[in-house]
């Protein structure tokens, strides 16, 4: 950037405004306090609206959530809050409930990501050839992200449903017993995490495509001068040519998988499916979170249970850079 | 909003290969590519096709269910071809379902949302792509932390919040904890820096503009297209956004999403119905995809992270 840019832009040399020696000479000094106050001043005042909104609705409501969660709090009685230091903690770690939420969402997690990611990655790949309708393959592999959580569950409890569903006929028709994607657990997490992987990896895969069309040519043509198979050259240069995008990818997968609401809980049951299933085969964290709260009206124990969620988010980013850490050192 | 015609280029006329625009075919990846782009060969072909149908068949699906009734929707072999009752569903959807008032209040929440993203992404883009202050870097850095944080563990002191200020079951409720976001500011930020020449700002300051007129005169009409394509992809979200409206609104004033978790509850499923729901409440957000899908596509590509 030019130094002239530089300085009219920081206001450290207000130009004086052209034609305006003719106004007095109070007038004018309060012209330049007026333009070195906006010069100063509105850069700050342009990027309040963002941080005052963000403090307001999600900076301190999460800070408060700690805060709540050494309490107990009604959800009939909002305002009386009860301390009762870490007692909610203490109970949460000895709830069967939590710890089989925890699994839940950390299976529903690996299961809907893993598979979504690298479906992802290759779709990129093929989305990256010179084609016809690459257009319509872009905007086709993006209608699902469309669809709202609540319009893909219920269309996928449908698809799922035990006796009359699309896939148990055209399981039948090849002679496999009917699967009860509802009711037994490794099944409902495979169906719930299908609508996850349904909704979101198209949307990962334009991603990855942007990327991967970042990367410089020559970097291709060096690899085929070596003689490097296509194969080759998407292993040594796509893949780690695209390897910000990629932990941009699995980061944001992790935060939502930690998350998992809307896909349970209208899986199979409705708005009353704050269980996650008779036997909570299928509820996360975030359901607890919900049923804790809204149903047992315990939000104390809510608040515990978002906490809990938020350091799970912690473990899991530590594990990633531990594992990072230790392949970064056998390779 | 900007015309059909207009071509949102995502990429700034000038300078740098680092933003790109999707989809615009043959000629730039000519120009990048030359020793990368393979032609696709049939296999690719046959296995974009799969992608594709398994994107849209199951919305094709409830176009299906929602056209047939009850009693066929519940048959084996399943229907996958229209019925003749789509619109009788449809309507009834509309008055039973309450879809209706849901509709509306989406379009008010999701419309506000997208407004007021757009113009405080827009704002905050310009001072952090174009304005020298202090703490600048930090200030961006802080917004980009904020990406991680996930809005649902806050959703207890929310409620609370929300209670006190007399909102619950409010539409305010949903719109103003998402009246910014922080990808929106990124995104705006990146694309200004590119498409902004410092030259035009400087130029608007010798002239002796105040900063709000430099953003109204010189920042807004540059900022344009991608003002529409942060429209679009903010519009997508919050028509979308389940959890806390879930929490927050109840049946008698819900959003779409809200409206279509009370189809499913009755005892009785009347599964036409529950897809005819969801078929209503996906349309809007359909259409806009099939009008401006171009323009979607390239405004998610632009916003990756590349590298």
């Amino acid at each position: 950037m030019a130094t002239s840019t530089t300085k009219a832009l920081t206001g450290e040399e207000p130009p004086a405004p052209p034609g305006a020696t003719g106004g007095g000479k109070t007038a004018r000094r309060r012209g330049a306090w007026l333009h070195r106050l906006d010069v100063k001043g509105a850069p700050y005042a342009f990027v309040a609206p963002f941080f005052v909104v963000f403090a307001a609705f999600s900076f301190y409501p999460l800070v408060y959530t700690s805060w709540i969660s050494l309490h107990d709090v009604e959800l009939a009685t909002l305002d009386v809050m009860e301390w009762v230091a870490f007692d909610n903690y203490v109970e949460l770690w000895g709830d069967s409930r939590f710890w089989n939420a925890l699994q839940n969402t950390i299976t529903i997690g690996v299961i809907s990501t893993v598979p979504q990611l690298m479906m992802a990655l290759g779709l990129a790949h093929l989305l990256n050839y010179r084609m016809r309708a690459s257009l319509f393959f872009r905007v086709a592999s993006l209608v699902p992200y469309a669809t709202s959580v609540a319009a893909a569950a219920l269309v996928f409890t449908m698809i799922f449903e035990r006796d009359f569903g699309m896939i148990n006929w055209a399981l039948g028709s090849v002679g496999i017993d009917p699967v009860h994607w509802e009711s037994d657990k490794w099944p409902a997490q495979v169906a719930i995490s299908t609508i996850v992987i349904w909704r979101w990896t198209g949307y990962n895969a334009l991603l990855y495509l942007a990327a991967m069309q970042a990367i410089p040519a020559e970097r291709y043509e060096a690899a085929s001068i070596d003689g490097a198979s296509r194969w080759k050259q998407f292993t040594h240069v796509t893949v780690p040519g695209i390897r910000s995008t990629i932990v941009f990818t699995i980061v944001l997968s992790t935060i939502g998988a930690t998350q998992l609401f809307g896909e349970p809980l209208i899986f199979g049951q409705g708005p009353n499916g704050v269980t996650g299933g008779a036997d909570n085969q299928y509820q996360t964290l975030g359901l607890l979170l919900y049923e804790e709260g809204w149903k047992n009206y315990q939000m104390g124990r809510s608040a515990t249970v978002a906490w809990a969620m938020f350091m799970l988010l912690v473990l899991a980013f530590v594990a990633q850079r531990l594992i990072k850490r230790l392949r970064s050192r056998t390779s | 909003m900007t015309t059909n015609s207009l071509p949102v280029r995502t990429e700034p006329p000038v300078r740098t290969p680092v933003e790109k625009p999707a989809g615009r075919g043959g000629r730039r990846l000519l120009r990048q590519g030359a020793g990368r782009q393979h032609h696709a060969g049939p296999l690719a072909y046959v296995l974009l096709v799969v992608m594709a149908v398994l994107s849209i068949f199951p919305l094709y699906w409830t176009m299906v269910a929602a056209s047939t009734d009850n009693t066929r929707v519940s048959q084996t072999p399943p229907p996958f071809l229209p019925g003749p009752n789509l619109f009788s569903n449809l309507a009834r959807a509309w008055d039973e379902a309450a879809m209706g008032k849901a509709m509306v209040n989406s379009l008010i929440v999701a419309g506000v949302i997208a407004l007021s993203t757009v113009m405080f992404a827009t704002l905050a883009g310009f001072a952090f792509a174009k304005l020298r202050f202090k703490g600048r870097n930090i200030l961006l850095m802080l917004v980009i932390g904020t990406m991680m944080v996930p809005p649902q563990l806050g959703v207890v002191p929310l409620f609370m919040m929300m209670s006190e200020l007399g909102w619950s079951q409010q539409l305010p409720a949903v719109i103003f904890p998402t009246l910014v976001s922080a990808v929106g500011v990124f995104f705006m930020r990146q694309y200004l820096s590119e498409a902004l020449p410092d030259e035009l700002v400087e130029a608007g300051r010798v002239d002796g503009a105040h900063s709000l007129r430099i953003f109204w005169s010189i920042v807004l009409p540059v900022a344009r297209p991608a003002m529409a394509v942060l429209f679009m992809i903010t519009f997508v979200h919050a028509w979308n956004d389940f959890f806390w409206p879930f929490v927050v609104l109840d049946m008698t004033n819900p959003t779409v999403p809200v409206a279509l978790t009370q189809l499913s509850a009755g005892y009785v499923r009347d599964q036409s119905l529950i897809m005819a729901g969801a078929l209503l409440g996906t349309l809007p957000l359909l259409a806009m995809f099939i009008v401006f899908g171009r323009q979607i596509v390239s405004g998610i590509m632009a916003g990756a992270v590349k590298g």
